[in-house]
C-alpha cells in the first residue's frame, strides 16, 4: 500500500492536535506540540524515500549505489533541532506561568493578563 | 468555549482537513517511489566533491550551509530566551543552599543511579567527540554530537548533584564556549569572503581519500564547531531549568502581571 506511511503522517498531526486541543495541563500541552511536530519527520523520510535504496553514506558501499533522498534527511535533522528549542522555551514559559498564577491549566490562565 | 463544543469544533476541522489531505494524497507519486532529481544529483556527486562519504553532513555543511546557520542560530537564541524568560523575578529568592555549597534541599538521589551515571560520563563524552568529529564519514555530526556531549553533563548532575554540575560548567564559562561555537561556524563562512571567495566556500584542503577524518575541508570543521555550539546550548538550557528547583518561590510578583 503505498499511501500507508502518509497515512501515519495525518494520524500522528491528528492525535497531537487532539491532545493540543482538550489539554488541561501546559505540560501536557507542550509534549502533544512535540507529537505534532514528530509528524514532519515521518512525512519528510517518507518523501525521500527510494525503494530497496541505501542510506546516503558511501563509506563502505560503492558511490553510484543508489540511495534515498539526503536532502529529507537533512531537512529531518533541522526539525529535531528547531523541536528542542521550541520545547525548552515553551517549557521556561511554564514554569513562569505556574509561579506567576499558580496553575498550569491553560483554561484558567486565560483569565490573567500580563 | 466548554470542553464538548471544543472537541465538537475540532472534529469538525480534521474532518475537513483530512477530506483534503486524502486529495492531496491522489496526486502524489507513491511511497518509495522518489520523484526529485535534488536528491538523486546530490548522491551522484557530493562525494566526488566534497571527498565526504556523509552525504547527510555534506548537504547540512556545505550545499544548504547557509541554512544550516540560520538554524544553529535558532538554538543560539532558544538559549537566550530560555535565559531569558528563567531570570530571576522580583520577589523569589534563591535557598541558602546554593551559595553555600550545601545543596541541603536537593532530593537524595539512590546509590545505584549516582554510580551509574558517573561510569557513563567516560564513554558517553567519547562518544559525542567521536559523532561530533565524524560529520564526514558516518551518520553523525555536530547537532548529534552535541547532544550526546552534553548528555555527559547531566550525567554529572544525576552523580553529583547541581553543585557539582555548576562547578563543572559554570554559567560564565557554559555562555562564551556557546558563544564561540556559533561564532565560530559563521567565522568559517566569512573567512571565506575575505579570500574572495562566496560566503561558507569550502577553501580548506579536501583531502584524497573520501571518508577519511581529514577529508571534506570546512564540512569537519563546521561540524566541529557546531558540536561545541549545541553542546553548550543545552548545558545552558538544562542547567537553567534545574536551578529552578533551588529557587525559593516568593510573595508572588502580583505589580508585575499589570
Amino acid at each position: 500500500m503505498s499511501v500507508f506511511p502518509y497515512l501515519i503522517v495525518v494520524w500522528i498531526l491528528a492525535v497531537g492536535l487532539y491532545g493540543i486541543v482538550t489539554s488541561h495541563h501546559l505540560i501536557h500541552q507542550i509534549m502533544c506540540l512535540i507529537v505534532v511536530q514528530s509528524s514532519t519527520y515521518v512525512l519528510l523520510l517518507a518523501v525521500g524515500y527510494r525503494r530497496g535504496a541505501a542510506a546516503p553514506y558511501f563509506f563502505d558501499i560503492p558511490v553510484h549505489t543508489p540511495a534515498v533522498d539526503p536532502v529529507v534527511q537533512a531537512l529531518a535533522l533541522t526539525d529535531v533541532v528547531v523541536e528542542a528549542a521550541v520545547t525548552a522555551l515553551l517549557l521556561a514559559f511554564a514554569i513562569q506561568a505556574q509561579k506567576r498564577f499558580g496553575t498550569l491549566d491553560p483554561h484558567e490562565l486565560v483569565q490573567f493578563k500580563g | 468555549m466548554s470542553d464538548v463544543t471544543r472537541r465538537w469544533v475540532f472534529f469538525a476541522a480534521i474532518a475537513g482537513f483530512a477530506a483534503f489531505y486524502l486529495w492531496g494524497l491522489t496526486g502524489l507519486p507513491g511511497f518509495g517511489n522518489y520523484p526529485g532529481p535534488y536528491g538523486l544529483i546530490i548522491n551522484k556527486i557530493a562525494v566526488e566533491e566534497t571527498k565526504a562519504t556523509g552525504v547527510v553532513s555534506a548537504v547540512n555543511f556545505e550545499y544548504r550551509g547557509f541554512d544550516t546557520v540560520g538554524e544553529e542560530f535558532i538554538l543560539f537564541m532558544a538559549a537566550t530566551g530560555v535565559s531569558v524568560v528563567l531570570r530571576h523575578l522580583r520577589g523569589e529568592r534563591e535557598r541558602p543552599g546554593l551559595e553555600q555549597g550545601l545543596g541541603a534541599d536537593e532530593p537524595a538521589t539512590s546509590d545505584a543511579v549516582r554510580q551509574a551515571a558517573l561510569v557513563f560520563v567516560g564513554p558517553v563524552l567519547l562518544v559525542g567527540w567521536w559523532l561530533a568529529s565524524h560529520a564526514q564519514t558516518s551518520p553523525s555530526g555536530g547537532f548529534q554530537g552535541g547532544v550526546v556531549l552534553a548528555t555527559a553533563f547531566i550525567m554529572i548532575y544525576l552523580s553529583g548533584g547541581l553543585l557539582t554540575f555548576r562547578r563543572i560548567s559554570p554559567i560564565d564559562l557554559t555562555d562564551a564556549v556557546e558563544a564561540a561555537g556559533a561564532g565560530g561556524f559563521a567565522a568559517v563562512g566569512m573567512a571565506a569572503l575575505f579570500m574572495s571567495l562566496p560566503y561558507l566556500y569550502n577553501y580548506l584542503p579536501l583531502g584524497i581519500k573520501p571518508g577519511a577524518v581529514s577529508s571534506s575541508g570546512t564540512i569537519a570543521l563546521i561540524s566541529f564547531f557546531v558540536g561545541v555550539e549545541v553542546a553548550a546550548a543545552f548545558v545552558l538550557i538544562v542547567g537553567e531549568m534545574l536551578e529552578q528547583t533551588l529557587l525559593r518561590q516568593g510573595e508572588p510578583a502580583r505589580e508585575d502581571t499589570r
